[in-house]
């Protein structure tokens, strides 16, 4: 340790020369105005590897989304081509379509459910660590292998069951059936990420003080309406933070698809993320990049609403 | 902080009184209903982990034509040597540890020492820049990056476990680095001044008195580090190039081939895998929820 600093005061590292006078009323407590160099050490390496592993990824990206790029061989410009393309493209639509249902349909599931568990959780129950323990257990499996066990039970526990109780609809695997199939992977995924959730909303419970229950319940008020015009407007922050993340999160699923459907029946259940990962096999490596770059405008639109959001309602993040 | 009383009624029993408000008045009566309401749900999460474990321990003359939820007698635990050999446990194993260890301690190290940096020296241009640039991470999901990098990587030779490694910490860094930071300005400059009196250097002001005293931020990024590296699937599927160095999440593949139809077999792997993070939540879980519960107050 004491090595590394001795060399970190000999040899100045980028950035040395940035304006240092500025600070010197601004610093009030420290003996010196000069920044000491080993704070540069500390940062430059994470930042060059930042922008090397994940910014230049970025760039690349974007460039070859305006060439004709297979993954291999020669290439040449071709403007916006890809991204004209991608607008008429139907297998691209279905997946946005597919990918935006889901999402929507999940956050909503995720967060009905979460905030029912965190109520529940944050009452007067008894076994309340044990309980606890069970319900987040789901957040500490590997969200593939929770897909392969649900994959099972709808395949073959399901149907067997169904038939014993003449449920005919039923009796056949439901991801095998294309109008069904995308609920079982609403059902897994809220499965997988109800917890995250909960403790979300756990944390917004306990930042109610119980005094104002107490107010509320001098004046004789039930418990709905409790719920309904105390807790709900008072966790509103934490529910906001939830949709958004939640929904941003569904976005990109990828796991719990391939260890259900794979995608199918036919395209049925294929994920934008699962189309830009087949530009790896497909030939069509420039086309799927312009695909992502459109996936990520979207994300970041939602992000600054997000923002927006956040900012208006004075929750810090 | 208020992270601190929030993890201590997340851990201790007396959380604040919700419902059952007719009972509080005469006392602290359980919400027996409630209970057994939230019994009953938590077997959603229960019998899928049951099933596995029942699944695990059946030959496939057990598992036959049934719903497979029936507990196996007599019970077949010669599944699990059977998945040992055919997924090569220890080396899938070895690998995911690898990866998990050192994704931990460089998500650790890497986010604490930055986030150090930019809190102490916030009124510079440069780290307030760094901040911000790092932030930007949040805002590109991996699917946006991820054909461009699986390539970089590959020239480079860190088509492997090691460049997994890489891609865990950076990906996680923004956050990280966010946790982090807020903990760090809490932290009065007074500890450090009298410590650089005596001719302390910044690295040992650091090692000495900062860094320990992070101890309950280093435990939340520590634990979303682990689960989140030795969980995933995206990353080593797609960057580690030689199939006998991937992670048990990706191991479990191989029982997915059209005409595989050795399910107890699979689902000994399967459990297998779950084991490890499972066991130690289950021993931790006091731990592990007030961390988590810290990360998700910030």
């Amino acid at each position: 340790m004491t090595a590394t600093s001795r060399v970190a005061q000999t040899a100045p590292p980028a950035g040395r020369n940035l304006p240092t006078s500025a600070s010197a009323k601004t610093a009030t407590l420290r003996s010196r105005n000069r920044t000491d160099p080993t704070y540069y050490w500390m940062v430059v390496p994470v930042l060059a590897l930042f922008a090397f592993f994940i910014t230049l990824p970025a760039l690349v990206g974007v460039f070859f989304s305006l060439t004709n790029y297979a993954g291999y061989g020669d290439w040449k410009f071709i403007g916006l081509s890809n991204y004209v393309n991608i607008f008429k493209d139907p297998a691209v639509l279905q997946s946005y379509i597919f990918t935006f249902v889901f999402a929507l349909a999940t956050t909503v599931v995720v967060n009905v459910v979460a905030l029912a568990i965190a109520l529940g959780l944050n009452a007067k129950i008894k076994w309340r660590t044990g309980i606890r323990t069970v319900f987040f257990i789901p957040m500490v499996l590997s969200a593939l292998i929770v897909s392969f066990v649900f994959n099972y039970l709808f395949s073959n526990t399901l149907p067997v069951l169904a038939e014993r109780f003449g449920v005919t609809p039923l009796a056949t695997s439901i991801l095998a059936n294309e109008n069904l199939a995308w609920l079982a992977i609403v059902l897994v995924t809220v499965w997988q990420a109800a917890p995250g959730a909960t403790i979300i909303y756990l944390a917004g419970l306990q930042s109610v003080p119980s005094e104002v229950y107490e107010a509320a319940d001098l004046d004789g008020a039930g418990s709905f309406r409790q719920f309904l015009s105390l807790t709900l407007p008072l966790i509103l922050g934490y529910l906001v933070i939830n949709v958004i993340l939640g929904f941003k999160g569904f976005l990109g699923t990828y796991e719990i698809i391939v260890g259900l459907t794979g995608g199918g029946p036919g395209m049925a259940t294929q994920s934008v993320a699962m189309r830009i990962f087949s530009g790896f096999t497909g030939g069509d490596y420039s086309y799927q990049m312009a695909n992502a770059v459109i996936y990520f405008l979207i994300t970041l639109l939602i992000s600054v609403i997000q923002l927006r959001l956040i900012q208006r309602r004075g929750v810090s993040l | 902080m208020t992270a601190s009383t929030l993890s201590d009624t997340m851990g201790g029993a007396a959380a604040p009184v919700r419902k059952a408000r007719r009972s509080s008045r005469e006392g602290y009566k359980v919400n027996w209903w409630l209970t057994a309401l939230m019994i009953v749900a938590s077997l959603t999460v229960l019998l899928p982990l049951y099933f596995t474990v029942a699944m695990a321990l059946k030959t496939p003359d057990q598992i036959g034509t049934g719903t497979g939820l029936a507990w196996p007698s007599p019970m077949n635990w010669e599944n699990f040597a059977a998945a040992y050999v055919a997924t090569n446990f220890p080396r899938a194993f070895m690998s995911t540890a690898f990866v998990t260890v050192l994704s931990v301690l460089g998500s650790l190290a890497s986010s604490s020492l930055v986030a150090y940096a930019i809190a102490r020296n916030w009124n510079r241009k440069f780290f307030r820049g760094s901040f911000i640039y790092l932030l930007s991470a949040m805002f590109i999901p991996f699917p946006v990056i991820i054909l461009p990098l699986i390539k970089q990587t590959a020239l480079l030779g860190l088509d492997n476990p090691a460049g997994v490694v890489f891609l865990h910490v950076l990906g996680g860094i923004s956050f990280n680095t966010l946790l982090y930071i807020a903990f760090v300005r809490s932290i009065p400059v007074e500890l450090e001044e009298s410590a650089r009196m005596d001719g302390a250097t910044t690295w040992q002001v650091f090692r000495k008195i900062i860094f320990p005293l992070l101890a309950p931020m280093n435990a939340t990024v520590g634990i979303f580090a682990f689960l989140g590296s030795w969980n995933d699937f995206l990353l080593p599927q797609m960057m580690i190039a030689d199939p006998s160095l991937q992670t048990l999440p990706v191991v479990q593949m191989l029982f997915q081939g059209e005409f595989n139809t050795n399910y107890s077999l699979a689902f000994a792997s399967y459990l297998m895998a779950m084991a490890p993070t499972l066991v130690v939540y289950i021993l931790a879980q006091r731990w592990v929820l007030s961390g988590v519960m810290r990360g998700a107050v910030k």
